[in-house]
């Protein structure tokens, strides 16, 4: 997909594979139409709206709409933009998401909606490391351990990494842990995100804790460009996309592929 | 001429404030968010009789509109409540992107808007609003002139499926439209029939020209006064028509003459014909502290000065 239009975000989304098939496939409750509402169904929402190509990639292979479509990825015309929208009707998508660091607010407001519509099903979210810079996710963050928001399933996927370099480098995050403890939310670390087994058992987990009066977040370790090996370990590969030679060669790396690229 | 009588003065937010205290009885998805401006906003006796539907957010207004997106999702009908400072400059962008651009229904509603916010000054006192929010594609705009009429837009808003920005004010003003009139958002309202020069005003500078409308009428000056509450989508037809009979058209708005109602308006006439045209509001300027009236006095709103511009824009005729 972004080798074919010469633009897009392979790293965070190659980083973030298992952990879409993981909620997609396994853990959600998902129906298989799509409704806006999403009433008695847990949804989803993508905060870091960058790594499209891996959401699109799961909600066609979850049936939102067809596999077909990837191919306009980012294309004049598509449904599919660079970064994820509900303006032009994309099935499985609830929100706009590219300007960082609004996903928590918007899933906060939707587990309300649920609660106020004595819907007990999940809200879960998907949140760059990098942009947890942003002020509002704290803004966020605070609200929802104050209001018990504990319908509320955020992942960080902590590759560690964003454009202008490390994470360290640019703004350290600190203590990532601590900080969730001390805001008052029941924290999962430590969980290998390119590991399904983990990743997989981490979200279960997390189910079990809602309902106890506090909002989960499970802090997923990734790695960048994950599966090809010249993607990892830089941030380099953030918006960058493969040549044909470099495509070849990562599809080399994952015979496995099922050619949605 | 028409005579409008001062019902009494009263703030629109009251009008606010009593509307949606009315639609949280009759829509149970009717939701309402505060960032620490309860009383302002006249938000208390909602919070009060259904407080499972009214969330506190603090001060945190970027977060506030993210959370009135996400309640949309799953029916809910939400309200924010801040000063237009604050629900408009502040959170420009998460209304652009999680409210207008992902088409959710929310309603932004903004007290203490434009400069007879008074004393607090400058930094309070958004005069760039409208511009903002009329720009951002799907957007309604709407800036009521009174009590009344800012209550049953509060009520009307809740009908259309889209976001909507919803202006009042802070000072006591005279209420003067009909509380039994049905809010027709996009529907101007012609006030006074004349022949000379048409006004058209929005806010709390429609009693300004209804008042200058009367003084004129003493000169022999024939003024048409139309109330355009909403700004987007703009009540074209009204607006030509007027202007077609009179050929001269003065508007009104506190606000700044960049970006506002007389700004949309000029637009309108120069894509069908050409005539003169005089702005009442403040020429790009930042406020400061004083009382309303006097602010009204010293950048140029009150209805002196549309009478002045009403007889600059007579002169330019021919």
């Amino acid at each position: 997909m972004v080798n074919a239009v010469n633009s897009g975000h392979p790293g965070g989304s190659l980083g973030c594979v298992e952990y879409f098939v993981a909620l997609f496939f396994s853990v959600m409750d998902r129906n298989d139409e799509f409704n806006m509402d999403g009433i008695n169904e847990d949804i989803f929402f993508l905060s870091n709206g960058h790594i499209s190509p891996v959401y699109y990639s799961t909600l066609s292979r979850a049936g939102y709409f067809p596999v077909d479509e990837l191919s306009t990825f980012r294309k004049i015309n598509s449904r599919l933009q660079g970064h994820p929208t509900t303006h032009e009707n994309l099935p499985g998508v609830r929100i706009a998401s590219g300007s960082l660091g609004q996903g928590m607010s918007v899933s906060i407001g939707a587990a309300l909606s649920k609660k106020l519509n004595e819907d007990d099903k999940i809200v879960f979210s998907l949140h760059g490391d990098g942009e947890l810079q942003e002020g509002q996710n704290w803004e966020a963050i605070m609200f929802a351990s104050a209001n018990k928001v504990d319908n509320l399933i955020c992942t960080i996927d902590y590759n560690k990494k964003q454009i202008d370099g490390s994470l360290n480098d640019v703004l350290d995050l600190g203590n990532l842990e601590q900080k969730f403890k001390a805001f008052d939310w029941e924290v999962i670390s430590n969980v290998n995100g390119n590991n399904y087994q983990e990743i997989e058992s981490a979200l279960n987990k997390a189910k079990t804790l809602t309902g106890n009066g506090k909002p989960i977040v499970i802090i997923m370790d990734t790695e960048m460009g994950n599966g090809v090996d010249f993607m990892m370990g830089t941030h380099k590969w953030h918006g960058v996309a493969p040549n044909d030679e470099q495509l070849v060669e990562a599809l080399k790396q994952n015979p496995e592929t099922i050619k949605d690229y | 001429m028409t005579k409008f009588k001062n019902l009494g003065n009263v703030d629109t937010r009251s009008g606010f404030g009593e509307g949606l205290l009315e639609l949280g009885k009759e829509n149970k998805n009717i939701v309402a968010l505060c960032a620490d401006l309860t009383g302002s906003l006249k938000m208390d006796a909602f919070k009060e009789n259904f407080p499972e539907r009214f969330i506190q957010v603090g001060i945190a207004e970027a977060n506030m509109m993210g959370i009135a997106a996400g309640l949309t999702i799953g029916g809910k009908i939400p309200y924010t409540g801040t000063f237009a400072n604050f629900s408009t400059g502040r959170v420009y962008d998460q209304i652009r992107q999680s409210i207008a651009y992902s088409g959710k229904n929310v309603k932004i509603c903004a007290s203490h808007a434009g400069i007879t916010l008074g004393e607090d000054g400058a930094t309070h006192q958004i005069l760039e609003d409208i511009g903002l929010m009329k720009m951002l594609p799907g957007m309604t705009v709407i800036n009521p002139c009174d009590f009344n009429q800012t209550k049953a837009a509060t009520k009307a808003i809740s009908k259309i499926n889209g976001p909507v920005y919803l202006r009042f004010g802070r000072p006591k003003v005279p209420n003067f439209t009909s509380d039994s009139i049905d809010f027709q958002i996009g529907k101007g309202i012609k006030l006074v029939e004349g022949n000379d020069v048409t006004i058209i005003a929005t806010g709390h500078l429609v009693w300004e020209a209804l008042e200058a409308a009367k003084e004129l009428s003493k000169l022999g000056i024939s003024a048409e006064v139309i109330n355009i509450h909403t700004i987007k989508p703009l009540d074209k037809d009204i607006v030509l028509k007027s202007a077609n009979k009179t050929k001269c058209v003065v508007s009104c708005e506190e606000h700044n003459i960049i970006g506002g109602l007389g700004e949309s308006i000029s637009r309108v006439l120069v894509n069908n014909f050409l005539c003169p045209m005089e702005f009442v509001g403040v020429n790009d300027k930042f406020g400061e502290s004083g009382t309303p009236s006097e602010l009204m006095e010293k950048y140029g709103l009150n209805s002196k000065n549309i009478i002045e511009k009403c007889k600059k824009v007579i002169s330019r005729k021919n």
